[in-house]
């Protein structure tokens, strides 16, 4: 059906791609296996026309294709369902289906869209009704109108770009029954993902990817969780961490009927109370946009509170504005590490002292001692394993890796009381995983507070002591990590109670 | 990664300082080739005019005019540019000016104050004046978010209405035979000229001053690295709870206040009174813009710019005088100059390179600043899908 052959792609500095070669047969759902940074998306991207190879050939049917745009792409009958989704929030799902698709007529361009979404949505398992608007539906519906956007512009290879990172576990398996369904109508379905146990779920063969290259391609038959993960990371990967049980002594935080708006002004967090004790990791699940942002920005300070209480060590820090709760001890991770966690533009030693420019040894009155910040830089770039090449780097430069181990060792070094964690390995690869997952382990042992939001459930699980599940700015259920699951978690964050 | 002749255009995010410097001086080389029309269309060879100007501008008679040019448009720059670094864009330094030019003319024209009092007091009040002029618009984007370059912008037509009417109003001179502007400032609120020339050395040194101390003040102090932060990355900011407004409103106020001082300046300096607006002030607060963007946010490179924007004044005195043309001729000059700067800003994330190096191999010859292998996406993903987006 479809064959890359030795495809070839560098930008400048590093070879995104390298010479690789997979072939996707007609009805099959082909897993493409990598971390972060082992080219898959870049592959995609060629195939999509969005890049062009330096090198290699594409088929199509047999026959050699030009890939040029997007346009041609589609053209050629290749579908993408963006990571990111790519629709109009304001107007309907036929009206962003009929947007762009070559046979929309010019007058009352809906119409037909209307019908097809209706005979087409049965089918694949991919209701939705055609006259909502965008951002009336759920990410998981949002990502069914991407699909059928693609499927109604005549893909009959479909690529899915890490498609469950914004779904719950149910939801995920709804959208495998559907690849599914569009495998037995002889589709092909190109998976990209970094999840072994989907691959193992779903795929029929895999093709893993690393730095770069084809390390191999497999009947899913024939592998296993175990030795897919070593061929994606070169190395063994240890799946459970050694985490021992431990009493927590004493509550840290405690948080009594919070309440905050959203920046809309309409409720998002709706009297939530809970406690933290030291020593304790306290986790907190959910479908993303149920409240979790708000909590982690009210907890920081970056977000009022409009009703209830917080208390830090018996402290009052209701409303208190980010540098005082900073002061207090508050550590902040935050989900999006550049547009939040770090200055791009500025050096890798400014951004380690990024709160704490201000106090003594780095601040002598109103002067900077550029000396204490780098003699303070390198140590950190030493300590937490920073790979840059000195201090004075932008850090736009480095890896998504590093910023956050630079993120990591600004906001731990400082002996916090508290650590608010927000989605600390979303992007990551595994050896920053690792380590960040290591470092929150070794300061719950010295008995810090720490509240990590996470949509990877398995992080939670391995990590938490309770985990807490919100959903609509509620907290619906409560468990110890021993009474976890999956499963309860996944019901739970659709909202059932516990 | 496109090829031109024997040249390979690359992206790289980080412009080194002399593609940076190369293409500004090809964007102001550009313009002055644009500009080449204007004297064509005037029925002047563009050679024969620029010579002229060269001539006219670089002698020993002439060469203080651009010097004294310089001292107001520094000022400005200077000023601008600390605004421009917190991300505030200030398009009001021409009405800071004229305000500032106010705040010096009340102290000279109605202080009962000691001779020796009276010149740092004038200085202080135009600053003071200046910088008040710059808080309005600085409260009304930071509480309710209205868009800073068109209240500063509105507010130059009130400075300069405010000006207009006090010349014919209020403070109208007793001396002036029905003309309009004031009374003359008394001689001790004159500021002293370098001998022969109408350059005031304590603008000059306040400009250079000003120029030294803002660049410590963004290098070097906790204020600096807020705005810097504050400029770079607004969430950022917040997230290391540096108060936006308190630092926007600090940069603002210096970048009026500078703005004031040149008002200062001018009037105390030149005229020893305060005339009609459009006297007071040759657009130096928007020439003050391209001092900034020319300097790049380096305050230590506008007192270069400032001159350079300084000779593109002075030559208008040569272009009236000795090629017969409006003097107003400078202002297309600047004009053009800040389009093509702007327009050039798109040229500096790429680079060129001889094509006969291979391009992924060669990482010898890359920038010392980038890492050699990245072993995550930063470099490989974000830059170059960016780079797409236009094309798409």
């Amino acid at each position: 059906m479809l064959a890359l052959r030795g495809i070839t792609k560098s930008f400048p500095g590093v070879v995104a791609n390298d010479g690789i070669t997979i072939e996707v047969a007609a009805g099959e759902i082909h897993a493409l296996l990598g971390e972060n940074g082992a080219g898959k998306t870049t592959l995609m991207n060629i195939l999509y026309g969005v890049y062009q190879p330096d090198a290699g050939e594409i088929y199509l049917g047999g026959r050699q294709v030009k890939i040029r745009s997007p346009r041609d792409a589609i053209a050629l009958g290749i579908g993408m369902v963006p990571q990111h989704f790519l629709l109009v929030r304001r107007h309907t799902v036929a009206e962003n289906i009929a947007l762009g698709a070559s046979d929309t007529p010019a007058l009352f361009p809906t119409k037909q869209i209307e019908a097809r979404v209706q005979n087409l949505g049965p089918r694949y398992g991919l209701a939705v009704d055609p006259r909502a608007r965008i951002w009336e539906l759920s990410p998981s519906e949002q990502q069914r109108v991407e699909i059928l956007k693609a499927l109604i512009r005549g893909a009959q290879v479909l690529i899915l770009d890490e498609p469950t990172s914004v779904l719950t576990p149910q939801e995920a398996q709804n959208l495998f029954g559907v690849l599914r369904r569009m495998r037995q109508e002889g589709h092909s379905v190109i998976f990209i993902t970094h999840k072994l146990d989907e691959v193992m779920d779903v795929a029929d063969r895999v093709t893993v990817l690393r730095r770069g290259r084809v390390v191999a391609t497999l009947p899913i038959g024939e592998t296993d969780k175990r030795s897919l993960a070593r061929m994606m990371v070169g190395r063994d990967v240890e799946f459970q961490i050694p985490r021992e049980p431990r009493r927590t002594s004493g509550a840290a935080l405690v948080v009594e009927m919070l309440e905050a708006d959203n920046d809309r002004g309409v409720p998002a967090l709706r009297g939530i109370s809970f406690d933290v004790g030291r020593g304790e990791i306290f986790g907190v699940a959910g479908v993303a946009g149920n409240g979790q942002r708000e909590l982690v920005e009210v907890l920081t300070g970056l977000r009022p509170a409009t009703r209830g209480r917080m208390r830090l060590n018996d402290r009052d820090i209701t409303s208190l504005p980010a540098r005082s709760l900073h002061e207090a001890g508050v550590a902040h991770i935050p989900e999006d590490r550049t547009r939040l966690g770090v200055v791009p533009t500025m050096s890798v030693a400014e951004n380690l002292v990024l709160k704490q420019y201000r106090y003594p040894p780095f601040s002598r009155g109103q002067v900077i001692d550029n000396g204490a910040v780098m003699q303070f830089a390198r140590r950190m770039i030493d300590e937490y394993a920073i790979a840059t090449p000195g201090p004075h780097v932008p850090v736009r430069l480095l890896s998504g890796g590093n910023i956050q181990r630079l993120i990591l060792a600004r906001e731990l070094s400082g002996r916090p009381a508290l650590v608010v964690a927000s989605h600390p390995t979303a992007g990551l690869d595994v050896s920053a995983t690792e380590q960040t997952h290591a470092l929150l382990l070794r300061h719950r042992r010295e008995d810090v507070a720490i509240v990590l939001v996470s949509e990877d459930l398995d992080e939670i699980l391995r990590l938490s002591d309770r985990i807490a599940v919100l959903f609509s700015g509620e907290i619906v259920g409560l468990l110890p990590a021993g009474d976890a699951t999956r499963e309860r978690l996944g019901l739970m964050m659709m909202g059932q109670r516990a | 990664m496109r090829r031109l002749g024997p040249l390979l255009i690359e992206r790289d995010p980080v412009p080194s300082a002399s593609w940076v410097l190369l293409v500004s001086v090809g964007a102001v080389v550009a313009a002055l080739i644009a500009a080449a029309g204007v004297f064509w269309a005037f029925g002047i060879n563009p050679l024969t005019a620029y010579a002229a100007i060269l001539t006219g501008t670089l002698n020993t008679r002439a060469a203080p005019e651009i010097f004294r040019q310089a001292v107001p448009l520094l000022l400005c720059g200077v000023g601008l540019i600390v605004a421009f670094r917190a991300q505030f864009w200030n398009i009001g330094a021409e009405g800071q000016l004229l305000m500032g030019a106010v705040g010096a003319t009340a102290v000279a024209l109605f202080a009962p104050l000691p001779a020796p009092a009276l010149i740092p007091t004038m200085l202080a009040a135009g600053f003071l004046c200046g910088a008040l002029w710059g808080v309005l618009p600085a409260v009304l984007r930071l509480r309710l978010d209205v868009n800073e370059v068109i209240t500063t912008l509105m507010m130059n037509y009130i400075a300069l209405f405010f000006v207009g009417w006090l010349i014919h109003g209020p403070w109208k001179g007793q001396e002036s035979f029905g003309f309009a502007y004031t009374d003359t400032f008394p001689r001790a609120a004159w500021l002293p000229l370098i001998g022969g020339t109408r350059v005031n050395w304590i603008g000059l040194a306040l400009g250079v001053m000003l120029a030294g101390g803002l660049a410590f003040l963004l290098a070097r102090t906790r204020m600096g690295f807020e705005i810097r932060v504050l400029g770079q990355n607004a969430a950022a900011a917040r997230y290391a709870g540096i108060d936006p407004l308190r630092t926007a409103l600090g940069a603002m106020m210096i970048s009026a206040g500078a703005a004031g001082l040149a008002g200062v300046s001018e009037v105390a300096g030149i005229h020893h009174k305060l005339l009609a607006p459009d006297q007071v002030s040759l657009g130096y607060g928007y020439a003050g813009i391209i001092v900034a963007w020319l300097a790049r946010g380096s305050p230590l490179a506008a007192i270069l710019t400032a001159v350079f924007l300084g000779l593109i004044y002075s030559s208008g005195d040569v272009v009236k005088v000795s090629l017969q043309m409006p003097f107003r001729v400078t202002d297309i000059f600047n004009g053009l100059i800040l389009m093509f700067l702007i327009g050039s800003e798109r040229l500096l994330p790429y680079r060129l390179r001889w094509a006969a190096e291979r391009p992924a191999g060669s990482q010898a010859g890359r920038d010392p600043m980038v890492p050699p292998r990245p072993d995550t996406p930063a470099s490989r993903g974000d830059g170059p899908v960016r780079g797409q987006e236009g094309g798409r």
